[in-house]
C-alpha cells in the first residue's frame, strides 16, 4: 500500500506531501517563538525604567553567529540544489559545511553562556555592588559561614541601576577586586533567575539553540546515512533534504528577529 | 470522458517500483504482535489505541470526581469503602480515609487535566478522526503514518507523567487545570513541574496529529472527493486540526517558561515584591502572572472549539444517517464551523474579564465573544432543521445525537451571560460556570462521541453493540447527567463559588447564620442531590463498557458491510477494513447526504457509486 | 513531479546566494549601527528602525531562500493566518496589559 503524493505532487496543490507538512508545522513553529516574543515584549514593557539591561550581551560574537547561521542557510540551499542537479558530491561539500557551521554556532553560544554563568553580581553589606568576572575563589571561600574572598575582573558601583546599561555608561577599566564573604550580602551570577532579561535570554536563545542542535542532527543523518536512499531514489532525498532545509532556514529566521531584539535594543 | 478525469497517479502498486520503501513491496510479511498493536503506523489501528486509552483516562478522571462530590457532600467525612485504600496509596494526604484539602486541589486539577487532555480531545479528535477521517476522503491511510505513531506515544507518555505525579512526594499538581501563576510557582512539591512535562508532551502529540490531519485532507482526498463533497465530520476535524496547530504553541511556550520558574527559579510570572508564607521571596520579580493567564487563555479558549467540533461532526452524521435525508444547510455548517474556528483566536479575555482590563479591551473581547456565539447557533440550528421532513430512525447512535442538541443548546445558552463582561462579574468562579462548561462537554460532547462508538462500531468489529443496554445507557446517563449539573446553575447564581474542599459549607447560613447571602440550606442539600445522581451516572456507564467489550467477541453480526445504509465512504470498505482501507480507489461522483434521492431504488446512494444514467458525470467538478 | 519546476542551474543559484548574503551583511551592519548611534529619544525609534531592517532581512530568507515567492497559494495562505494569529496573540496582549479601568494608578 502506498501513500499518493510522497513523491510526486498533488496537481490541485502543486505539493507533495512532506512539503505542506513542514509548512504547518512551521506555521505552529511560529506561534511557540510567537508566545516566546510576546513574553519578551510584555516583560520588557511592564520593566520599571531604566531596570532593562542593554549592552549586557556581546555585539560582535552575536554578530559572528549572524553571518555563520546566514551562511549555513546558503550552504542548506546550495546543498538542496546540488541535490537537484543530481550532483552528490557537491551535496556532501555544502551540508558538510552546513554541519561545522551550525557546530560552530552552537560553541560560540556556549562560550556566551558561560560568560553569563561567571559573571556575578555581588550586593554588598555596605550597600554597593560588585560586578564582574569570578577569577577565583580563596580556598576557605564559604558564603554561608562568611569566610574566605572572591576575586572578581570588574568593578563597584553605588547602586543596581549603573549596572543596567552598559551602553550608556562610560566603561570604567574594569579592574582586580577582591570581596571578603563578610562583606557580601548576596551573590547571584547572570544566570536566568538573576532577572527577567536574563530568564527570557537563556529561555529563547536555549530553545532557539535546541532547534540548531535538531536541525543539525536531521542534516547530519542525511549527510552521513543519505547514500543508500541516494542511489535507490534520488528525488525522494531531494525532497528530505529540501523539507529538512526549510526547517534550517526557519531556524535561521528565527534568530534573524532574535539578534537584533536581544543584542541591539 | 476519459478526459474529463483529473489524471491522479494510481495509488495501488502499479506504478514503477519506488525502491526500497517500508512496506512498498507486495510480499505480506505477517507483522509481529508489537508492530502489529503497540507500534502500528496503520491509522485504524492508531485510532484504537487512542480510543481505548482515551476511555480509561475518562474513566480514571471520572472517579476523581466521584471523590471530590463525596468531599463536597460530606466534607472531613472519611470516604466509604475505599477511603482506607487511599490512606494507603496515597498516604498522609488522604489521612483517615477523608480527603484533605490539598488531596482535594490535585483532584480538581488532574480532573480537568484528564478529562480535557487525556481524555476528551484524545477520543474527539485524534481517536474518531484517525479511524474515520482516511475513510471518509477515500485514502489509503494518514499521509504521515510514522509521525501518527510517534503523536500516540507521545500521548501515551504524557498520560503515564501525569498518573505518576499522583505518587510523587507531595503529590500530583494543585494548581487547577488552569495552573494559574505565582501559585502554580509557589507550592512547594513537584506537581506542578510534573504537569507541566506531561503537557509538553501532550501538545507535542496534538501537534503532530495536527499536522497529519491537515495534510492528510489536502493531500489525500480520492479523485472526485472535493471540498464541498466531504462529509461535514471531516470539515470539523479539518477546523480543529488548524486549532490546534496554531493555538497549542503560546501554551507550550508558557508551559517552557512556567518550568523554568518552577526548576530554574526564574521570575517570569512572578511580581516583583511577591512575598510567600510572610517573607519576601528570594527571586528576582519583573514579571507578570497576567502574562501567563494570557498565553494560557490564548490556547485554552480555541481549546473549546476542539472539544466541540469533532462531537458536531459526528453528531451530523449520525443525523443524516438515521433521518434518511441529507443534511439541511451544508455550506451554512461548513462555513461556520471555518468561522468558529477563525474567530476562536480573538475571544480569549472573555476568561480574564475580572483582571482588571481596561473597559475597551474587555469590550473588544465581549463584542467578539457575542459574534462567536452566531455560528455555534447556525451549527445547531441546521442539526435541528436536519430532522424536519425525515423519516426519523431511532436507534442508540440517533439517541444520543438527540440527546446532544437540547444538552448543548443549554450549555450554549448559558454562555451568553458569562461572555457579557457584565453578568461575568457576578458568575465569574462560580459553579455557573462548572455547569455551563460541563453541559456543553459531558452530555454535549461526551455524548456525541457515545453516538459515534455505537455507530461505528459495526464498521470496526463487524458487529452491533446490543441495542437493549445501549438504550439503558442513553436514558441513564441523559436522566442522571441533567441531575448532576441542572442544580449548579443555581448554586451559581446563589454565590457558591467554585474549587471549594470544603463544599462551601464554611460560607453556608448554617455556619454563619448572621452573614449576608450565606448559603441556604437549599442550595447546601443539592450537594447531597448530586453525589447521588454522579454515583447513579457511575453506575449507568457500567452496562456501556460490559456492552463494548463483550459486543467484540459476542455481538450480534451485520450482514453487509454498510449495515447502517450511510452514503459516506468509511461504509464502502470491507469489514473492518484491511491494511490500504480500500479494494479499489474510490472515485466520488457525488456529494455526502444523497439519501433517498428521487428515483433511486434504495434510499441512499454512496458517494462512489457509479451514476447509472447515461448522462456524463463530472468528478471534478470543483468547489 | 514535484522536479517539473524549471530545471536547476547551479550556477545561478550562486549568483543568487552571493548577492543575498551581501544583502544580509548590509542589513546586519545597518541594524548594528543604529542600535549604537544616537538617533530619537531613548529608544523607541531605534528599535523600531531596528525591527523594520530585521523584517527585510527576514523577506529576502523567506522569500529567496525557503523559495517563498515562488511557492503555492495553499502555503501562502496557512502563513498568511499564522501572522494574523500571531500579531492578535501580541498586539491584544499588549493592549489588555496596559489597558486600565478609568482611576487606576500606577506607580
Amino acid at each position: 500500500m502506498e501513500i499518493p503524493y510522497t513523491i510526486q505532487i498533488r496537481p490541485d496543490t502543486g505539493l507533495y506531501n512532506a512539503k505542506l507538512g513542514i509548512w504547518l508545522f512551521l506555521a505552529s513553529e511560529v506561534m511557540l517563538f510567537g508566545g516566546l516574543f510576546s513574553a519578551y515584549i510584555l516583560l520588557r514593557v511592564g520593566a520599571e525604567p531604566g531596570m532593562w539591561p542593554h549592552g549586557w550581551l556581546n555585539v560582535t560574537l552575536g554578530t559572528v553567529n549572524t553571518l555563520l547561521l546566514a551562511l549555513s542557510a546558503i550552504t542548506t540551499l546550495l546543498a538542496w540544489a546540488a541535490c537537484r542537479v543530481r550532483d552528490f558530491r557537491k551535496f556532501k561539500i555544502f551540508h558538510a559545511c552546513t554541519i561545522l557551521l551550525a557546530l560552530t554556532f552552537l560553541g560560540i553560544k556556549s562560550y556566551e553562556y558561560r560568560d553569563k554563568l561567571i559573571h556575578y553580581e555581588v550586593q554588598l553589606t555596605n550597600g554597593r555592588f560588585a560586578d564582574g568576572h569570578l577569577i577565583e575563589k580563596s580556598a576557605d571561600f564559604d558564603l554561608a559561614k562568611k569566610t574566605g574572598t572572591v576575586t572578581l575582573h570588574g568593578r563597584i558601583v553605588e547602586d543596581e541601576k549603573d549596572l543596567m546599561d552598559l551602553r550608556a555608561t562610560p566603561a570604567e577599566k574594569p579592574a582586580e577586586i577582591t570581596v571578603a564573604a563578610a562583606d557580601i550580602k548576596k551573590m547571584e551570577n547572570y544566570g536566568p533567575k538573576h532577572n527577567t532579561f536574563t530568564a527570557i535570554y537563556f529561555t529563547l536563545t536555549g530553545l532557539h539553540a535546541l532547534h540548531i542542535l535538531g536541525g543539525t542532527l536531521v542534516i547530519f543523518y542525511f549527510w552521513a546515512f543519505g547514500g543508500a536512499m541516494w542511489k535507490s531514489d534520488p528525488e525522494r532525498f531531494t525532497n528530505r533534504i529540501e523539507v529538512s532545509g526549510l526547517f534550517w532556514h526557519f531556524v535561521d529566521l528565527v534568530w534573524i528577529f532574535l539578534f537584533p531584539v536581544l543584542y541591539l535594543t | 470522458m476519459e478526459k474529463l478525469v483529473q489524471q491522479f497517479p494510481p495509488f495501488r502498486e502499479a506504478a514503477a517500483p519506488h525502491g526500497h520503501d517500508d512496506h512498498g513491496h507486495h510480499e505480506h510479511h505477517e507483522p509481529g504482535f508489537w508492530s502489529k498493536y503497540i507500534f502500528s503506523t496503520d491509522h485504524k489501528v492508531i485510532g484504537i489505541q487512542y480510543g481505548f486509552v482515551a476511555l480509561c483516562f475518562m474513566q480514571f478522571g471520572f472517579c476523581l470526581m466521584m471523590l471530590m462530590r463525596w468531599q463536597i457532600a460530606h466534607p472531613g467525612v472519611p470516604v466509604p469503602a475505599i477511603g482506607h485504600l487511599l490512606e494507603k496509596i496515597l498516604g498522609q494526604p488522604a489521612a483517615g480515609g477523608a480527603i484533605s484539602p490539598d488531596l482535594y486541589n490535585s483532584f480538581g486539577a488532574m480532573h480537568g487535566t484528564i478529562m480535557v487532555f487525556l481524555g476528551v480531545v484524545p477520543l474527539a479528535f485524534a481517536a474518531f478522526g484517525n479511524y474515520v477521517v482516511p475513510l471518509m476522503i477515500g485514502a489509503p491511510d494518514m499521509c504521515f503514518p510514522r509521525i501518527n505513531m510517534a503523536s500516540f506515544h507521545a500521548f501515551f507518555l504524557g498520560g503515564v507523567v501525569m498518573l505518576v505525579s499522583f505518587f510523587i512526594p507531595g503529590g500530583a499538581a494543585q494548581a487547577g487545570w488552569t495552573s494559574y501563576s505565582p501559585l502554580a510557582t509557589t507550592i512547594p512539591t513537584n506537581g506542578q513541574a510534573f504537569w507541566l512535562v506531561g503537557m509538553v508532551l501532550l501538545i507535542t502529540s496534538s501537534l503532530l496529529g495536527a499536522v497529519n490531519f491537515i495534510a492528510t485532507i489536502i493531500q489525500l482526498r480520492a479523485p472526485g472527493m472535493t471540498w464541498m463533497r466531504m462529509p461535514f465530520f471531516v470539515w470539523a476535524q479539518f477546523v480543529t486540526a488548524f486549532i490546534l496547530l496554531l493555538a497549542f504553541p503560546p501554551l507550550e511556550a508558557a508551559g517552557v517558561l512556567q518550568l523554568m520558574d518552577n526548576v530554574a527559579h526564574t521570575s517570569f510570572f512572578l511580581p516583583t515584591g511577591l512575598a510567600i508564607g510572610g517573607q519576601l521571596a528570594d527571586r528576582s520579580g519583573g514579571g507578570s502572572p497576567l502574562l501567563w493567564q494570557h498565553l494560557f487563555w490564548f490556547l485554552g479558549h480555541p481549546e473549546v472549539y476542539v472539544l466541540i467540533l469533532p462531537a458536531m461532526g459526528i453528531v451530523a452524521e449520525v443525523i443524516a444517517n438515521n433521518t434518511r435525508k441529507p443534511l439541511w444547510g451544508y455550506k451554512s455548517l461548513v462555513y461556520s464551523a471555518l468561522f468558529v474556528g477563525f474567530l476562536s483566536f480573538i475571544v480569549w479575555a472573555h476568561h480574564m474579564y475580572m483582571t482588571g482590563m481596561g473597559q475597551k479591551i474587555a469590550t473588544f473581547f465581549q463584542t467578539t465573544t457575542m459574534i462567536i456565539s452566531i455560528p455555534s447557533v447556525i451549527i445547531l440550528t441546521c442539526m435541528f432543521l436536519s430532522l424536519w421532513g425525515g423519516s426519523i430512525r431511532i436507534n442508540t447512535p440517533m439517541l444520543f445525537a438527540l440527546g446532544f442538541l437540547p444538552m448543548f443548546g443549554i450549555g450554549g445558552l448559558t454562555g451568553l451571560p458569562l461572555g457579557l463582561a457584565a453578568s461575568d462579574l457576578y458568575l465569574h468562579d462560580t459553579y455557573y460556570i462548572i455547569a455551563h462548561f460541563h453541559y456543553v462537554v459531558a452530555p454535549g460532547t461526551i455524548f456525541a462521541l457515545f453516538a459515534g462508538v455505537y455507530f461505528w462500531f459495526p464498521k470496526m468489529t463487524g458487529r452491533r453493540m446490543n441495542e437493549f443496554w445501549g438504550r439503558v445507557h442513553f436514558w441513564c446517563s441523559f436522566t442522571f447527567m441533567n441531575i448532576v449539573f441542572m442544580p449548579m446553575f443555581a448554586q451559581g447564581i446563589k454565590g457558591m463559588l467554585r474549587r471549594m474542599s470544603d463544599g462551601a459549607v464554611n460560607y453556608s447560613a448554617a455556619r454563619v447564620p448572621n452573614a449576608i447571602d450565606a448559603l441556604p440550606g437549599t442550595v447546601m442539600e443539592l450537594n447531597t442531590w448530586i453525589l447521588w445522581a454522579a454515583i447513579a451516572l457511575g453506575i449507568a456507564q457500567i452496562p456501556f463498557i460490559i456492552n463494548l467489550f463483550w459486543s467484540i467477541g459476542h455481538g450480534e453480526k451485520v450482514n453487509s458491510d454498510n449495515p447502517w445504509g450511510a452514503t459516506t465512504l468509511d461504509w464502502q470498505t470491507p469489514t473492518p477494513p484491511p491494511h490500504g482501507n480500500f479494494a479499489h480507489e474510490p472515485v466520488v461522483v457525488r456529494g455526502p447526504y444523497e439519501y433517498s434521492a428521487p428515483g433511486h431504488a434504495t434510499d441512499f446512494t454512496p458517494q462512489d457509486e457509479p451514476e447509472s444514467s447515461s448522462a456524463p458525470v463530472n468528478p471534478t467538478a470543483h468547489h | 513531479m514535484s522536479e517539473s519546476e524549471k530545471p536547476v542551474c547551479l550556477k545561478s543559484y550562486f549568483r543568487l546566494c552571493a548577492v543575498v548574503f551581501l544583502v544580509v551583511v548590509c542589513t546586519t551592519s545597518a541594524m548594528i549601527a543604529t542600535s549604537f548611534s544616537h538617533i530619537g529619544e531613548g529608544w523607541t525609534l531605534k528599535v523600531a528602525l531596528i525591527l523594520a531592517i530585521a523584517v527585510v532581512n527576514a523577506f529576502l530568507v523567506a522569500g529567496y531562500l525557503m523559495h517563498l515567492l515562488s511557492e503555492k497559494k495553499l502555503v501562502y495562505t496557512v502563513l498568511a493566518f499564522t501572522v494574523f494569529f500571531f500579531v492578535g496573540l501580541m498586539g491584544l496582549t499588549v493592549w489588555a496589559t496596559n489597558g486600565f479601568p478609568p482611576g487606576t494608578v500606577s506607580h
